[in-house]
């Protein structure tokens, strides 16, 4: 059954190939596929980062432990603000579906405020603990929080710059295909880094507090 | 067979093609949102309250934070089984393996080489 | 204002290092003179440095191996050489300061860019051809890539001038490697030019699975995949999958060097153990990364050249998956020493073994290809025999050093040396030079003189043998591994007999340059017009040698595994189509080129702490980034008329043969 399937398939290839079709690859798709890869290998260096952290969690050589440093009510807030842009990046995604350009770079807008929120809510914890004597040189504990809470930070950042860069695309050329490729791949990319900071808040912030 | 102008973009705009592809609507983004909000509410409450012990509020939160990523990955991300998604979730599926193998397997040989090799350093409150 | 660079460090006062640099610029010099002289300097850059043509970056990659490869030996060469005199009251000639450097940067450079970019090469050229794809999904990516591999090369190679290198061995553990004990900048360079190579290695990986995923010509399902593109799936699966925990590694060790933080040292809570953990899980499968490409050639070789289709094609793919997934599964086997125990050094010891049945799935594939086939014995099958001959030593060594017990005895000995030489010699080298003399004819349009390569491989295999079991006894006897000078007159003999293998290889490198001459003087003779030259069975025959830039005028459609042979069968090959179409290609570009240069121009800024330098190159970087995002002009068409001008040229060609 399967054979005689493949053969119908294989017969339609050879007479769509005599009338001279020509095999194009829908552009979106792939890129779309290739940003997903990337972020899959991005998902394994998060792995390697929350394994280190870990593995150190109760190296604190004589520092603070996670319980003393940590203040979840911020946490929370940080939390709420990425939560928030997740939902606003999905709404800027439905004005672009609906084709409405100023509602897209509005709700982009908004997303990236939120980003810089969370930004800068994290910006200002570091740097109370940087204050108190507990930087990252502190401990093996410290150095692990430090670099995967950062690293997860600085994708934010990144993404942020891109969202500013999307926003001039957006505005400068309107919501053509290679726009709404771009949006696609940044609104994997936001939603991704929401996906790892529920692994932060777990693994760094609620298990280091309980 | 795709027609030769698929790369300029003459399909309609935004219309996702295909039947499997993400359907992203309204009411996705708001349920996923409200089951975000409790699986964030339930964790935090909890440790933040320290009504129960914390060796529950860390099970919880762990498992709790693991449906959360599925619900992120559902209405968020689109991820579904639509055969236009195949090797998306194929991608998902390996690296979710190798995660796993590389996390555990991680934590497994490092805590026994604390224990054997480190035994005056470890942690003394392994919780 | 340039950190910590001054004149002093240059190493003027070591001669033998200064001769190095000596050789290095007069070469540099000659290849930039003979650019000059001959006025290539305009094409260079518009058809080779911007090129975003899959094959020109390819052989692009080919060539960086090539060079890498003759630095990585000459390493090697003086290592053998100061182990021979020095085995016996001898000084050598190598202070133990040179020598660690030495033995470094042999390993980093022969892993990382002598057989990553020789295999990245291949696949480069080979994987659109075999898919009928016109490039790769990301053709502008894909030469970023490439300059950044060659940038961190380049910056390994810097070292020797300004500066020097790690003295840590090529996996840099700490805590030698943390600044307390390597303050200078050795590790530095080692840090940044394989993190540079790193992102360059990463995004050929993401784009690669890309292409082979989206792009295949229609009727090309996955199990009609040439295995040669399934072995490349797979590996660029393990780089996708793998090198990020390499990136992370090498990041906290320069967190640690660079911010003070205390991830692997010894004091505040840093434990130095986790980075062997984590570097070892990027590093075993990075040994499948390498090898299994060159399975992949051995299988499209012996399957040509035996004129069968290649036995087991079903068990081939599914073992080479398998092989994917469990080469995660047994990176503690290289350090059972390191005391985690009877249950953890069980599991990995019986994992190591497992791994090793789909690997002997293979070899019996391949022999039972052979079997009843009428077995053409061209160099590359020479070097596949060699191959299935020496790996299978190299396995099986592997697999008694998968007993952890065993492991206790010979862990960094030179009976490790042996046996990790026997696989990556065997299976790797072997592999490239295989693949290296089958695809020539396809990327350049002329096959390789077949005397010489016949000799190149003679010498390889023998100098092999002769230079790595006397390392297999050394092993047993005690010796371990980098050792700069020894007292044991009883090594010095089989330590002379292994330099004089070294130096039969050094033969077999010599006659494969010899080779490479000798065919570019005689290509008329040598020229491939059919684009078949070996009566092959994949689609990359299926078109000219060397294909136009679009590579298939019209994209073929695939019936069968071993589509071309099917052509051939059904007396479709060979012939032009009644009309052609315009084709749309991606325009060359100096993105990469410029990405690539700013990207080894940072590794330098952050080696030698020139931190305005880092940061404007960033900046730079970003600006080109962003202004490259804005220009949409990207592609165009090549008009029909022009195509069947080209292809008008190829079928000409073709004729006279096609009447015989």
């Amino acid at each position: 059954m399967t054979v005689d399937i493949r053969l119908a398939a294989d017969t339609a290839l050879l007479a769509d190939a005599e009338e001279g079709h020509e095999e194009h690859h829908d552009t979106a798709s792939i890129v779309t596929l290739g940003f997903w890869i990337y972020l899959m290998s991005d998902c394994v260096l998060f792995a390697a980062l929350f394994a280190t952290f870990t593995v150190l969690r109760g190296d604190t050589a004589g520092g603070p432990t996670g319980r003393e440093i940590f203040g979840l009510p911020n946490v929370a807030i940080e939390t709420a603000c990425l939560l928030v842009s997740s939902f606003t990046y999905g709404m800027a995604m439905i004005a672009a579906e609906r084709n409405r350009k100023s509602e897209v770079l509005r709700w982009l807008g908004l997303t990236l405020l939120l980003g810089l929120g969370f930004l800068s809510l994290e910006i200002r914890e570091f740097a109370d603990l940087v204050h108190q004597g507990f930087g990252p040189e502190r401990s093996g504990f410290l150095s692990g929080f430090f670099t995967l809470v950062g690293t997860h930070g600085f994708h934010v950042f990144s993404g942020i710059i891109w969202m500013l860069v999307l926003m001039a695309h957006v505005a400068y050329r309107g919501l053509t295909p290679e726009n709404r490729t771009r949006l696609m791949c940044l609104s994997l990319f936001w939603h991704f880094l929401d996906i790892i900071w529920i692994g932060v808040f777990t693994i760094v912030y609620l298990l280091g507090a309980a | 067979m795709a027609s030769a102008d698929v790369m300029h973009g003459n399909a309609p705009h935004g219309v996702p093609h295909g039947d499997g592809e993400a359907h992203a609507s309204v009411r996705g983004y708001v349920t996923g949102f409200v089951l975000s909000v409790l699986l964030t509410a339930v964790p935090f409450a909890l440790v933040m309250s320290g009504t129960v012990p914390a060796a529950t509020a860390v099970a919880v939160a762990i498992g709790l934070a693991v449906v959360q990523m599925v619900v992120h990955l559902v209405y968020f991300l689109h991820m579904n089984r639509a055969s236009s998604q195949s090797w998306n979730m194929a991608a998902l599926v390996f690296t979710v393996i190798i995660v796993a193998i590389l996390v555990i397997g991680s934590l497994w040989i490092m805590y026994n080489m604390n224990v054997n090799m480190m035994p005056g350093m470890m942690p003394v409150d392994a919780t | 204002m340039f950190g910590k660079l001054t004149m002093s460090a240059m190493p003027m006062n070591q001669p033998i290092v200064m001769g190095a640099v000596l050789f290095m610029a007069i070469g540099v010099v000659v290849v930039l003179g003979t650019i000059t002289y001959f006025r290539f300097w305009r094409q260079l850059w518009s058809d080779w440095l911007t090129s975003v043509d899959h094959k020109r970056i390819g052989v692009m990659y080919i060539i960086l191996a090539v060079v890498m490869l003759l630095r990585g030996f000459s390493d090697a060469i003086m290592m053998r050489s100061q182990q021979a005199l020095a085995s016996d009251g001898g000084a050598g000639y190598l202070p133990p300061e040179h020598f660690d450097q030495v033995f470094t940067a042999h390993g980093v450079i022969m892993i990382f860019f002598m057989a990553m970019p020789f295999i990245v090469g291949l696949m480069n050229i080979v994987v659109p051809l075999q898919i009928g794809a016109r490039d790769v999904a990301f053709p502008y990516l894909n030469s970023f890539s490439l300059w950044m591999t060659i940038s961190g090369a380049i910056l390994v190679n810097l070292s020797l001038a300004v500066g020097n290198f790690a003295r840590t061995g090529w996996l840099a553990y700490p805590p030698l490697s943390e600044l307390h004990f390597s303050p200078d900048v050795g590790v530095d360079y080692y840090i940044w030019s394989l993190q540079v190579a790193g992102i360059g290695t990463l995004l050929g990986g993401v784009n690669m699975i890309t292409t082979i995923l989206k792009m295949r010509a229609p009727g090309m399902t996955m199990m009609r995949m040439p295995v040669f593109t399934w072995t490349a799936l797979c590996t660029n699966m393990l780089i996708v999958a793998a090198f990020p925990v390499l990136t992370v590694t090498l990041g906290l060790l320069a967190l640690d060097r660079y911010l003070g933080m205390h991830f692997f040292t010894n004091a505040a809570g840093g434990n130095p153990m986790m980075y062997v953990n984590l570097i070892w899980i990027w590093g075993h499968p990075e040994v499948y990364i390498l090898v299994l490409p060159c399975f992949g050639v051995f299988s499209e070789v012996i399957a040509t050249f035996s004129g069968k289709p290649l036995f087991g094609y079903t068990s081939m793919v599914y073992a080479t998956i398998c092989i994917t997934v469990l080469s995660f599964t047994v990176w503690l086997h290289h350090f059972f020493t390191m005391g985690s125990g009877a249950d953890v050094n069980a599991f990995f010891g019986i994992t190591t073994m497992v791994i090793a049945i789909p690997t002997g799935v293979k070899i019996f594939n391949w022999l039972f290809t052979m079997y009843h086939g009428r077995v053409r014995f061209d160099t590359p099958v020479l070097w596949t025999i060699g191959f299935m001959v020496t790996f299978t030593i190299g396995g099986m060594s592997g697999v008694l050093m998968a007993v952890p017990p065993a492991d206790f005895v010979l862990h960094n000995s030179v009976f490790l040396i042996a046996h990790f030489h026997n696989v990556i010699i065997g299976g790797v080298v072997f592999g490239c030079m295989a693949g290296y003399n089958y695809w020539f004819p396809k990327a350049l349009g002329f096959k390789l003189d077949e005397r010489w390569g016949k000799i190149s491989f003679w010498c390889w295999l023998v100098g092999f043998y002769v230079a790595f079991m006397p390392l297999y006894a050394l092993g047993l006897m005690g010796m371990t591994r980098r050792l700069d000078h020894m007292d044991n007159p009883v090594w010095h003999i089989y330590l002379m007999v292994a330099a004089a293998g070294a130096v039969v290889i050094l033969c077999g490198i010599l006659a494969q340059l010899v080779q490479l001459y000798v065919s570019i003087v005689n290509h008329a003779a040598l020229k491939d017009v059919t684009g078949d030259p070996w009566n092959g069975r994949t689609l990359e025959w299926a078109t000219a040698s060397p294909p136009s830039f679009y590579n298939f005028a019209e994209t073929p459609v695939v019936l069968s595994r071993d589509s071309f042979w099917d052509m051939k069968r059904r007396g479709v090959a060979f012939h032009p189509p009644v009309h052609y179409h315009r084709i749309h290609m991606p325009r060359n570009t100096g993105t990469g080129f410029i990405l690539g240069v700013l990207g080894g121009v940072i590794g330098f800024g952050m080696i030698w702490h020139i931190w305005w330098l880092v940061l404007f190159c960033l900046l730079a970087g970003l600006a080109v980034v962003v202004a490259h995002s804005f220009d949409e002009d990207r592609a165009y068409y090549v008009p029909s008329g022009e195509v069947a001008e080209i292809e008008g040229r190829h079928f000409q060609q073709l004729m006279p043969q096609a009447g015989d």
